[in-house]
């Protein structure tokens, strides 16, 4: 019971890693991303390739595959997704499908099509045994890295002045505009670091998650979960909504068959949308 | 120029689609070798068609509309396993259990923004292929539907290995359900989905009743899409997990794309260039056919849909209402 409490928790930790960018885009811009898996699939490309042909160090692959992701995400903002920011949603959507698409395809035919595995660092693998609960270590240094980062997003969306700016450039554009903040690089600088957090969980999730060129597709749903479940108001909904869908599944899978707890989820976000259209943890606006 | 004069007008048959549909049935003559693809066209323009009236008449997104399509496709599987073969009655029990699923969902779909209807949509079709995939013992699972043998149509004509029967069957369903929806979409029904997707509080405010008639929209486009499901299960005697894909709805509604929406003609149109286009280009490899649809849709966002579509659309809405 604890472990799969733990390992719940481990696996939701890891999809607000991958899903907290597109919180951002889509649930403050309001921008409907569907390429955002793209971005973590690059970061875990990013981590395999390293890996295997130059014996990069785990360790030093996770900066690099937030770096790869977010210089990917950086220039992909400033050609082609700020041109779509004020656009219908059906138009976003497919834009977004279109790049999901070529992301697949080209992954397809550069890496081929098969399953990517790494290897893990000795230091990570194994399970110990921690007060009466069995602990996979590589769990708990997930458990560690994001909820680190989690905490420092929530800091840096609340307490740093660019994080004040992100926020009043949301909630009104064009005052923001005539306040004199950035509006274009600020959203530019978020997306940056949401696709870069992206890939820094592809690449972390390898190991979990598994890694092949339909990657985007396979987990687009798990990221929208996260946010439409979590809504809008800041980090710390998409936060609870990753633990809860991290934990309903894991358990889902262990309690029911694994092909019956698959969709547990899905009714889930179901039921939640109808009842809560705005997600769980939304504030009034 | 009274008003009911002019929608007449609208409504009044042209001679290209009477050309159109001359062509398509003078296809079943062709020597045999393309009624396969001929097909698969005719089945993706009527799961198309129906996609437009929702999207295009009454400005639903949705990204799940496989969801309908797989229900019925497997509908008309299990059907035939296990009551009877003939075609026909199958066509129906999938028409009829896929629009019961669509009025099912519609009180879900209905609640929300564009946002929450893409999820909703999404979800719906994604709990259907887990529950396909569950459920080994009725579906075959990953391996598909087995073991069905479709009895001939009309009683004489058997389904061969060249698919003119198949094409002439899935032609004529698509003919009389594309009558059917020219005659809902010109009507007033039709005209109050167009008002209510212009401006909802306009349209209620006219007295439209937006909440029933988006039901009765959804409701019967979720019987297209089965129909369009019962062909393609009953024309190759198989369903797969695939029917219910996310791949499936992304490529009608990129079909819809390309021929453009809130035409009836737009389905049928996209899907021909679509098909036509996937059968050249996956010719030498299938990720060649993935990256030029992105690459396509990428452009298409970029550009303007409404943009890009009304040169082509003003020079065919001359010619085609």
């Amino acid at each position: 019971m604890a472990t799969i409490l733990f390992d719940g928790v481990a696996y939701g930790m890891l999809m607000f890693i991958l899903a907290c960018g597109l919180a951002v885009t889509l649930g403050l811009m309001n921008f409907v991303n569907l390429a955002h898996g793209a971005f973590a699939m690059a970061g875990g490309y990013v981590t395999v390739t390293l890996m295997d042909r130059w014996g990069v160090p785990f360790l030093a692959c996770l900066p690099a595959a937030f770096v790869a992701s977010a210089a990917l995400g950086l220039v992909l903002e400033r050609t082609l997704y700020r041109h779509l920011y004020g656009r219908d949603h059906l138009e976003q959507v497919l834009f977004s499908i279109g790049l999901v698409f070529i992301a697949v395809a080209t992954t397809d035919y550069f890496m081929g099509s098969s399953q990517r595995n790494i290897t893990l660092p000795s230091w990570l693998q194994g399970r110990r045994e921690i007060l009466g609960v069995s602990v996979g270590l590589y769990r708990s240094f997930l458990i560690v890295v994001c909820g680190a980062l989690a905490l420092g997003l929530q800091l840096g969306l609340t307490r740093t002045r660019f994080g004040s700016r992100l926020r009043a450039a949301v909630d009104d554009a064009r005052v923001a505009r005539g306040l004199g903040i950035p509006v274009g690089l600020v959203f530019a600088a978020t997306f940056a670091v949401g696709s870069g957090l992206a890939g820094l969980g592809g690449a972390l999730g390898v190991e979990l998650l598994g890694l092949d060129p339909y990657f985007p597709m396979k987990f687009l749903i798990y990221f929208l979960i996260v946010v439409a479940v979590g809504g809008t108001s800041g980090i710390m909904g998409p936060f609870l909504a990753a633990l809860l869908l991290g934990i309903a599944d894991v358990a889902g899978k262990y309690y029911l068959s694994s092909a019956l707890g698959g969709f547990v989820i899905y009714l889930v976000l179901i039921v939640v949308l109808v009842l809560r259209p705005h997600g769980l943890f939304a504030r009034a606006r | 120029m009274s008003v009911t004069a002019s929608f007449s007008r609208r409504a009044r048959w042209r001679l290209p689609e009477i050309v159109f549909w001359l062509l398509a049935f003078a296809a079943l003559l062709l020597p045999p070798g393309k009624h396969l693809l001929l097909n698969e066209i005719a089945i993706l323009a009527l799961f198309a068609l129906s996609l437009d009236l929702i999207l295009g008449y009454a400005g639903i997104i949705s990204l799940g509309h496989a969801a309908f399509f797989g229900t019925g496709a497997y509908a008309a599987g299990l059907f035939c396993k296990l009551v009877t073969p003939d075609p026909h009655t199958g066509l129906a029990v999938a028409i009829v259990v896929a629009a019961a699923l669509g009025a099912a969902t519609s009180l879900l779909v209905l609640r929300g923004s564009d946002l929450t209807r893409l999820m909703v949509t999404l979800a719906v079709a994604l709990v259907l292929h887990e529950v396909a995939n569950a459920l080994p013992l009725w579906t075959g699972g990953a391996d598909g539907l087995q073991g069905m043998t479709v009895g001939p149509l009309l009683g004489h004509f058997d389904f061969d290995l060249y698919g003119r029967t198949a094409y002439a069957y899935s032609l004529v369903t698509l003919f009389v359900l594309f009558l059917l929806a020219r005659r809902i979409v010109h009507s007033p029904f039709g005209l109050s989905l167009m008002a209510i997707r212009r401006n909802p509080l306009r349209a209620s405010a006219l007295g439209v009743p937006n909440r029933s008639r988006l039901i009765a929209v959804y409701t019967l486009s979720a019987a297209y899409a089965g129909a369009a499901g019962a062909l393609l299960a009953q024309t190759t005697a198989y369903v797969s997990l695939e029917v219910l894909d996310f791949q499936r709805s992304a490529d009608v509604l990129l079909a819809l794309i390309i021929g453009g929406t809130g035409w009836l003609y737009g389905g049928l149109a996209g899907a021909i260039a679509f098909k036509v286009l996937q059968d050249v280009l996956s010719a030498s490899a299938p990720q060649f056919w993935m990256f030029w649809m992105g690459l396509f849709l990428v452009v298409l966002a970029l550009v303007g849909r409404e943009r890009l579509g009304q040169g082509v659309r003003g020079l065919l809405a001359k010619v085609m209402p």
